[in-house]
């Protein structure tokens, strides 16, 4: 039996960094918004509290902050001729659930991408001609430019008081920072943070080869501050518990400490937790939403009619929203036709290990998720890809976040997997490597794709998300380049060894790389080769907003949440300014 | 059981070929090694006769586990092994609560053996994998007129290595799978909180110098190549009753 509760004007499908923002912004302009988690609510204190918060084994082992695999996981194949088996345990890639999402458990790395990414197809035809790329990326223009985004990566910025160093402030490069960015319009809100060994040496090594080292910009903070929503955040004081974390010390920018103490005050917005959204509910000419149907955590159904619906869930969750509820053409890699799941793509992961002597100590163990030091001179299209074969690249940096040991005791290639050649190998390297990420865009490719799974079904009885995925080659070139590069700076540092390991294929789903799940729900200019437009409005249901990295028509080389949180109020203004003044479609399809 | 490499001479091969060094007098090298280490004696020395209380193992069980973990991380001159470090009794504890019975494994069917790259994809929870393969180790062995702690340590690796290569089939457990996950979690046990059972006395914490849940480097991190050196503190030091309180955001909003 479905109780019907009252209409409200926004309902929002998922409370983390996306949710909470866009349901602070419209409650305060004076729409009745109600925010629906699947997860429980949590704060700062007492749930984020040391020393409870400091367990490898329960946090970084167990996923104790993660989507409850064992109600909703995806299945995966690396193939469409395989058959998709469940990730029966979160490893590759961790969404969050509860208050505050994903971001709560994130690391506060902060970038934007640069102008070039978001006209890539374009872009990439300019410089290196029509048969340059493999006839089956699907790359693409975002339909949106990173100039008309710089206004809204600022805002973000200064929400969350991101610690950096600027390079490039209204086109005119600042020493110390990256002079491969794109212009910004100010300094960032908070100094760059002090910089460990494995970034003083890195530093060191990549200038001696003719780079440009600048700090991470971080969103754990390197002073305190006071956010434009009059809520203040402390200083990070490097406990190296940051990823799969809540931190205790309200120093990381997460919901808890950027935006939900405004949000939880204004009466016009109503938290629900524990609610699992089963789908948006469409007319009966499947063009507008009229609410959606969720199940509580006792097991109670409700149905709750809304004027506008934002799915601000994790990315591939979106994707799910969309597929369970009819709205937009499910892709078909087969035609090539359809756009729900469409150009899902990933993250491509590279690392490089610098061995040195015992007297060198490193301390790993003192870090935060964001102290690193990093190039952009292999990031993006920041260096002539003519006759490489591939495009992207890599940020490079020593961005190490930790020292915890159950994940963390590397050890030389060739060392066995057990006995006493290996804990003599933990004992004697543990405190004197260094580790490079090589932090790799992902091209889209037309094999690659989310659907939903013909077989296997989540604890509601909804069929789970299928992704089919493997590198393409393109990626995989960019792997080894990058990876070589990486080394020649890991030599420069006087290491004794030096190992890099750049990305091999297949792709498998056992081993932790990122949590960049991207596209899916594309944004764009094309109907036919997107799902929403630039605004995030889904082109079929235009009270439909899907606001996530999702909208990526491809990754790039940085961390994604900086480009979500521009996204973010880049959607908010629309829906502000244009949307709710007139609702309708913002752009004629 | 198929494939089954390990034959008697191998294993009278492997004792000529290598000193017989028994669990137990690894077990008292070990804490002979711990009470010397760096820092102060610990109130309560671990004591080498504390056995710890199975729940989840049966004696058969235990024995091998006991053995076979101190081979996985021995004792040696950096420390010591696994079994010091009280690793079984973490797995015993692991296996006989919610980890055991399947805490955050996705365990609905159909069950189709996957590629590599899809992971794991068998209907045992670990306990009862662990349950499953030891009983078939134990039998296999016991065929073979031995138990696995009575081997001399080099047949004892000949015989993981074995289980390591993934030929042997131990009752519908791939032998790859098993010690796969033995491996992984005796690595957790070394080195996770002592909260939980193993890394007795932060002994494996010590020996690379990690300093465990404490948590504030912010004067040291640019104080570059400089040793820590501080006694590790484990979750059961509750923070010294230090919880962060924002002025302005509060509890529970």
């Amino acid at each position: 039996m479905t109780q019907r509760l009252k209409e409200v004007d926004v309902v929002v499908i998922g409370v983390g960094m996306v949710g909470s923002i866009v349901a602070k912004e419209l409650a305060a302009a004076g729409y009745k918004v109600v925010g629906l988690e699947r997860g429980q609510a949590r704060f700062t204190v007492p749930e984020f509290q040391s020393p409870a918060i400091h367990d490898e084994l329960r946090f970084d082992i167990r996923k104790a902050l993660m989507q409850d695999n064992t109600r909703e996981p995806v299945t995966f194949r690396n193939h469409g001729s395989e058959t998709a088996l469940p990730v029966r345990r979160w490893e590759s890639f961790l969404p969050g659930t509860g208050l505050g999402g994903s971001m709560v458990h994130w690391n506060g790395q902060t970038y934007r991408f640069q102008a070039n990414d978001f006209q890539l197809a374009t872009r990439t035809r300019e410089r290196y001609g029509r048969n340059f790329l493999d006839p089956d990326l699907t790359i693409q223009d975002w339909g949106v430019t990173y100039q008309e985004l710089e206004p809204y990566y600022d805002r973000f910025e200064y929400l969350l008081g991101t610690s950096g160093k600027a390079g490039n402030i209204k086109g005119k490069i600042h020493p110390g920072g990256d002079p491969h960015e794109s212009p910004r319009s100010r300094e960032y809100p908070t100094p760059p943070m002090k910089e460990h060994f494995q970034g003083a040496m890195f530093r060191k090594a990549a200038t001696n080869l003719g780079y440009h080292p600048f700090p991470q910009p971080s969103s754990n903070l390197s002073q305190p501050y006071t956010n434009p929503e009059g809520i203040k955040l402390n200083t990070c004081v490097f406990c190296g518990f940051c990823e799969r974390y809540a931190c205790e010390h309200f120093a990381k920018a997460v919901p808890q400490t950027i935006i939900l103490p405004v949000l939880l005050a204004n009466p016009n917005f109503e938290l629900r937790t524990g609610c699992q959204v089963q789908r948006i509910n469409l007319d009966s000419a499947k063009k507008q939403a009229t609410g959606v149907t969720y199940i509580d955590a006792a097991g109670r159904e409700f149905e709750q009619p809304a004027s506008l619906v934002i799915t601000s869930s994790f990315a591939i969750n979106n994707v799910r929203m969309l597929l369970l509820s009819g709205i937009g053409k499910p892709y078909d890699p087969a035609s090539g036709k359809g756009v729900v799941g469409r150009n899902y793509a990933y993250q491509t992961m590279s690392t490089v290990a610098s061995f040195f002597d015992e007297d060198v100590i490193i301390n790993p163990f003192m870090a935060s998720g964001a102290s690193g030091t990093l190039i952009n001179d292999f990031a993006g299209d920041n260096f002539d890809h003519s006759g490489l074969g591939f495009i992207g690249g890599a940020f490079i940096g020593a961005v190490n976040t930790n020292g915890r040991p159950i994940q963390y005791h590397p050890v030389p290639p060739g060392t066995p997997a057990w006995g006493k050649g290996w804990k003599q190998a933990v004992v004697k390297h543990y405190n004197h490597t260094v580790m490079f990420s090589l932090h790799g865009s992902s091209v889209s490719q037309r094999q690659n794709y989310l659907d939903l799974d013909p077989t296997y079904r989540d604890a509601w009885g909804q069929p789970l998300l299928r992704m089919t995925f493997d590198f393409p080659q393109n990626d995989l070139k960019m792997a080894e380049y990058v990876t070589s590069k990486g080394v020649e700076i890991g030599k420069a540092t006087g290491a004794k060894q030096v190992a890099g390991s750049p990305r091999r294929a297949p792709y498998t789903v056992t081993q932790y790389q990122t949590t960049h799940n991207t596209g899916g729900t594309v944004m764009g200019s094309d109907p036919s080769t997107s799902v929403v437009n630039r605004y995030l409005q889904s082109w079929d249901v235009p009270n439909v907003f899907v606001i996530g990295a999702s909208a990526y028509p491809q990754n790039a080389s940085w961390n994604p949440t900086g480009t979500l949180g521009a996204l973010t109020y880049w959607t908010i203004d629309a829906l502000k300014n244009k949307y709710l003044k007139n609702p309708s479609a913002l752009v004629s399809a | 059981m198929a494939m089954v490499q390990l034959t008697r001479r191998n294993f009278v091969g492997s004792i000529g070929a290598a000193a017989v060094v028994p669990a137990t007098s690894m077990l008292s090298n070990a804490v002979g090694a711990a009470s010397v280490t760096d820092g102060p004696v610990p109130a309560k020395p671990a004591s080498a006769d504390a056995k710890p209380v199975y729940l989840f193992f049966n004696a058969a069980e235990a024995r091998f586990i006991e053995a076979a973990c101190e081979r996985l991380i021995p004792a040696d001159e950096s420390g010591p092994g696994a079994l010091a470090a009280g690793v079984p009794n973490y797995l015993d504890k692991q296996l006989g609560g919610a980890w055991g019975a399947g805490e955050r494994l996705y365990r609905s069917g159909p069950w189709v053996a996957g590629t590599p790259s899809q992971g794991y994809q068998l209907p045992f929870t670990p306990g009862e994998l662990f349950h499953t393969a030891l009983r078939a180790i134990n039998l296999d062995l016991e065929k073979r007129g031995t138990a696995f702690d009575s081997l001399p340590v080099d047949a004892q690796d000949n015989y993981l290595k074995l289980l390591e290569a993934g030929t042997l089939d131990l009752d519908g457990v791939p032998s790859g799978v098993f010690f796969s996950l033995l491996l992984g979690m005796t690595v957790e046990g070394f080195f996770s909180d002592p909260v939980y059972g193993g890394n007795r006395d932060m002994v494996a914490w010590r020996m690379i110098g990690f300093p465990g849940a404490y948590a504030d480097y912010y004067e040291a991190i640019d104080r570059h190549g400089v040793k820590f050196e501080r006694e590790p503190i484990s979750l059961a030091e509750d923070g010294r009753g230090h919880i962060h309180v924002h002025q302005d955001i509060p509890a529970n909003l």
